[in-house]
């Protein structure tokens, strides 16, 4: 075929061309005429393409995600916002963090171990491109059934990819979930985290300015990796029926990344750059667009430059190509001798590939001839945007009335009966230990890991001299979503938040990953507005901004969309970390308090799935007022010294946590059913804005004093003793019989 | 004068920054050495670090025992200079024939990071005379190779020489030949050790600080010597 | 016994970062010359009666479905002539 340049587009303009193949709507294909005054070329129609597809358009989600900013909170502590790569917070003494939560979910299916692995290079590279070292990686998993076959295949396949990536950049992985449900059967979510940290002056932004400043492509070689992987994966679900679309898949390097984060940080170091971009889904498409259309001028650039695996790539697919471990600079002319030098230095292979031009186009060449001539703002930033219809689903009401009642769900009424459940809830695979999962991943790595598996949330020291840290915790329960999406999205804001205060930190901001099925379908875009406008309201209350993340939709197979599954992140602050709070029961004798309120709300619980495998009623009540209340007190108590224990309250309410902190410190709890409470209600419901704390007798007066004062319950209901967790008049299990329950499950779950 | 000790950074080194801090608070001063660079500016000693030097691409080691710096490290290691390969470092080493015997993939096939009880064998090596005989310590292992292999005259070799260094107590992590952990050559100047002192330095963030005694040892080594 | 080679090498469009890291080593070590590296894996079978037309479909298809990741890699299979 010979080369579709822009004077061959203008001099032929009745050329059938394959938009649909591409996955644009006949709408969409005659705007893109409009805006160009003629046919474009195959090279504009593949960027086109490819940047209007939902995955880097959100031309469904952004008349949703809108909230965030319009509802943004008033916070000293942004620095870069929504719209970047990644949102930077100020954390003090100079440092900022930059952190994002991200998804990778349909490349994980079909290939677990690259999909996830790529996942995680992204994810390290957004980050990186702010500007900052990433420190630490999270992710947040859903699978489908622990006992089905293709979880087998699957979950293995994930978890090594995301250990081979990360343990291999040096980066600790500090944390995450894993949920089974079938809900996610054929639709597993790989969401990925990652923390950088920089100084202030450090914060580098995605635009090309300056005419004449040189365009840098370096990293990989370009080949055939993931072409039309953005717009065919990301956009549409598969369908076993027709011939798949099924791209080259792409393969990470992480060694490649390893030099690719040293090189650039280097790069940083010397001031090299004027702006930078990572190359990620949509590849040079989307790197040259969105530099561009942020900068101040135009772009031209000389594609037959940019350095290739495969020979044989023809113009359209380099600009789609997806191939990992690359990134693109802008640098002024001066400074472009030292820029080579310093990847000559790390054995990354760096091309100019084009400049920054005084016009408002982006030119792109091949061998001489202009193939692409378009405004970039078009490409990158002035896609097609959607009014999906919505309604609220006609099943809604009769789930919410489903409600988990004494009478609809048998609950146990003995000591015994109790005990069974505790140890069911313990053992059931979402409950159940990770350690088969987490250690395979390195958490020890760059040696400034301070909270890390089991604990409520992941923390970092990031300043050795001043002991400086952060902490991240992600949450997400698609149950409660799916119950009430409003109050699902709240709750998970609200658990990460909790989890965040609960090791000492100060939560300070947000950002979001939101899986959802089709946006075609009014019931899942009901169910996304929903969740959009719940966690908007309350990252307003809580004074947490969203700075950033990303939204993954098509999770559905057929008909059947998975749960709504919003994964909300919390980054928070610590300004002396040897003052965290872990989860762990460590010393006999201190006394365990409940904090907060206790009702009876087991909708969407642990037990109601464990026990009666039901899903119905309403989730637990939000109340974001306590919610800061509580944190308030328990990062007052990690500070001064009230507390030495706390562990969040959820998924399996206080039974849970306490089989949790008792196992993890190999201690155990002798608990008193406060007067007039169901000992059943007690341990299992999942009531919002609770904690379980240990108190040094020494401390007791001093932290019910605080609690009183600050209005927050606070109910004393044991303490730390012995070899078994004993609820008195009811059971005693030993801590040897809650092990065996709680660990080894996952493993016989894949052998 | 204060000791210094040389920790290399090859392409892919990842526990470098972290054996320099265990360096600094062994009360020694660490001295960065890059992979291209044949001169080991005046180091005392040399730590060869964690990580996946070349992504562990062909084996485990392969590709950094060519780098420029091997080439003056294992001169000095076969003149007497203390050397100590961790985990990538100890596969670096036997791949540079300083040490006998290989690291393999991990017998349960996965990578896998734990707190790790080992049994200090052989108290008297440059790296682990601020131990005693038969002390067990608890310290971070982390790998997906490290499964150490030998012949049965090598391993029996070893045995009878007191060389080796380390065993695994309670779980043998990685299906290593007799539990070893960790050996040294015959002179006790070089020593490769596949768990990871080096994260077990601060209480803060470590499972113990019972891994700095390799870092304080060389020390003591140096200034007797 | 006769033995049944089973070659599985990443399809040529498949990024492969162990073979250019050892194609990168190669001309530091002095071995120049060479244009391009390819790691792949090599299965051998040692296959119970006949290697017949039935006994190989079966190994292709086992080659398909758990030897090879059909994603990203290709296979190959041959029969190995008994050593001696």
């Amino acid at each position: 075929m010979s080369l579709d340049t822009v004077k061959n587009a203008e001099q032929t303009p009745d050329v059938a061309q394959p938009w649909a193949e591409l996955g644009l709507k006949e709408d969409e294909y005659a705007r893109i005429r409009e805006i160009l005054g003629r046919r474009p070329t195959g090279a504009e129609l593949a960027m086109y393409s490819v940047m209007w597809s939902e995955h880097c358009s959100y031309k469904s989600s952004k008349v949703h995600l809108k909230q965030f900013g319009d509802k943004k909170p008033d916070s000293d502590a942004m620095l870069v916002g929504i719209g970047e790569n990644a949102g930077v917070v100020d954390v003090g003494q100079g440092y900022a963090v930059t952190f994002k939560v991200e998804s990778h979910n349909h490349p994980s299916y079909i290939e677990p171990y690259q999909g996830a692995a790529t996942g995680i290079g992204g994810i390290v590279r957004d980050i990186l491109a702010m500007g900052a070292r990433p420190v630490a990686v999270m992710d947040p998993l859903r699978f489908g059934a622990a006992d089905h076959p293709d979880t087998r295949r699957v979950l293995p396949g994930i978890v090594a990819g995301i250990g081979g990536y990360g343990n291999c950049l040096g980066l600790p992985n500090i944390g995450g979930e894993v949920v089974f449900d079938s809900c996610y059967q054929g639709n597993p979510l790989v969401n990925a985290l990652c923390v950088g940290v920089m100084k202030h002056e450090d914060i580098h932004l995605a635009q090309a300015s300056g005419a004449g400043n040189k365009v840098i492509l370096y990293g990989a070689r370009t080949g055939g990796d993931g072409i039309g992987g953005v717009s065919v994966l990301a956009s549409e679900t598969f369908d076993d029926t027709k011939p798949t679309k099924r791209p080259a898949v792409q393969v990470g390097d992480p060694f490649q990344e390893k030099l690719l984060i040293e090189c650039t940080l280097e790069i940083f170091r010397e001031k090299l750059v004027k702006g930078i971009q990572d190359l990620g889904g949509a590849g040079l498409s989307c790197a040259t667009s969105e530099l561009a259309s942020a900068g101040s001028g135009g772009m031209r650039v000389e594609l037959d430059t940019v350095p290739l695996r495969d020979t044989t790539l023809s113009p359209e697919e380099i600009l789609m190509s997806e191939s990992q471990e690359r990134m693109c600079a802008i640098v002024e002319p001066d400074k472009v001798d030292r820029f080579l030098e310093i990847c000559e230095k790390w054995d990354v292979i760096a091309t100019v590939i084009g400049e920054v031009t005084d016009g408002e186009r982006l030119e792109i060449f091949w061998h001489g001839e202009l193939v692409v001539d378009v405004p970039p703002r078009t490409v990158a930033h002035e896609g097609p945007t959607y009014q999906r219809p919505y309604a609220r689903p006609s099943w809604q009401d009769a789930l919410q009335a489903d409600a988990p009642t004494g009478e609809r769900l048998a609950r146990p009424t003995t000591g015994e009966g109790l005990k069974a459940d505790l140890l069911k809830v313990a053992g059931s695979p979402n409950q159940a230990s990770k350690s088969w999962i987490t250690d395979q991943y390195d958490r020890y790595v760059l040696g400034n890991t301070v909270l890390s598996v089991g604990e409520d949330s992941g923390m970092i020291r990031i300043d050795e001299e001043t002991n400086l840290g952060v902490s991240v915790a992600t949450d997400g329960n698609g149950r409660y979503a799916k119950l009430d999406p409003y109050t699902g999205a709240q709750l998970a804001l609200a658990e990460a938040y909790r989890n965040v205060a609960a090791g000492g930190a100060k939560p300070l901001a947000v950002s979001d990953c939101l899986n959802f099925g089709s946006p075609e379908d009014p019931d899942v875009m009901w169910q996304f507005a929903e969740a959009t406008r719940g966690l908007a309201d309350a990252c307003l209350v809580l004074g947490t901004p969203v700075t950033g993340g990303n939204v993954s939709l098509y999770n559905q197979t057929g008909e059947v969309a998975i749960h709504p599954t919003p994964v909300v992140a919390v980054l928070g602050v610590i300004d002396d970390v040897t003052r965290r709070t872990p989860i762990a029961f460590t010393e006999e004798g201190q006394l365990l308090y409940l904090l907060g309120d206790t009702a009876d709300e087991l909708g969407g619980s642990a037990w109601s799935q464990v026990v009666h495998d039901h899903l119905g009623g309403l989730p637990p009540k939000v109340d974001l007022e306590r919610e800061r209340l509580l944190g308030d007190i328990l990062i007052a108590a990690s500070r001064d010294g009230m507390i030495d224990a706390a562990h969040d309250l959820s998924d399996g309410g206080l039974g849970q946590a306490l089989v949790e902190s008792c196992l993890k410190g190999g201690r155990g709890a002798r608990i008193i059913v406060p007067e007039g409470m169901d000992p059943f209600v007690l341990l299992f419901s999942e009531s919002a804005g609770r904690a379980v704390v240990a108190v040094p007798r020494s401390e007791e007066l001093r932290f019910n004093d605080m609690c009183t004062a600050r209005g927050l319950p606070a109910t004393r209901i044991g303490v730390v003793d012995g070899e078994s967790l004993d609820v008195q008049g009811q059971f005693t299990v030993s801590l040897a019989e809650l092990k065996d329950a709680h660990t080894g499950v996952i493993e016989a779950l894949l052998a | 004068m204060t000791t210094r000790v040389g920790v290399v950074t090859f392409p892919g080194s990842l526990d470098d920054r972290d054996a320099q801090r265990a360096v600094r608070l062994a009360g020694a001063e660490p001295v960065a050495l890059w992979h291209r660079d044949k001169d080991l500016h005046q180091v005392d000693a040399v730590v060869l670090p964690g990580g996946f030097s070349y992504g562990d691409y062909l084996r485990c080691g392969a590709i950094s025992r060519f780098s420029p710096v091997m080439e003056t490290v294992i001169e000095q290691a076969k003149l007497g200079m203390p050397v100590l390969g961790i985990c990538n470092g100890f596969q670096v080493l036997c791949e540079s024939h300083l040490l006998p015997g290989a690291l393999t993939r991990n017998d349960s096939l996965h990578f896998v990071c734990r707190d790790q009880k080992l049994r200090i064998e052989n108290a008297g090596t440059a790296w682990t005379r601020d131990y005693s005989a038969g002390q067990e310590i608890v310290v971070p292992l982390k790998n997906g190779e490290g499964r150490f292999v030998a012949d049965e005259h090598v391993l029996d070799e070893l045995e009878a020489e007191g060389r080796v260094v380390a065993r695994y107590l309670d779980v043998n992590p990685n299906g290593s030949y007799r539990d070893i952990a960790g050996i040294t050559n015959a002179a006790g100047n070089v020593v490769g050790l596949m768990p990871h002192p080096e994260h077990a330095v601060e209480p803060l963030t470590g499972p113990t600080v019972e891994g700095l005694g390799f870092f304080t040892s060389v020390l003591k080594q140096l200034v007797n010597a | 016994m006769a033995r049944v080679v089973v070659d599985v090498m990443l399809k040529p469009e498949i990024l492969d970062p162990q073979g250019q890291a050892v194609q990168r080593a190669l001309p530091r070590l002095g071995f120049t010359g060479i244009a391009d590296v390819r790691q792949g894996k090599r299965f051998e079978l040692e296959v119970e009666g006949p290697v017949d037309d039935a006994a190989l479909a079966r190994i292709r298809e086992a080659a398909e479905t758990f030897l090879a990741n059909t994603v990203i890699e290709d296979f190959t299979v041959r029969v190995e002539e008994a050593a001696k």
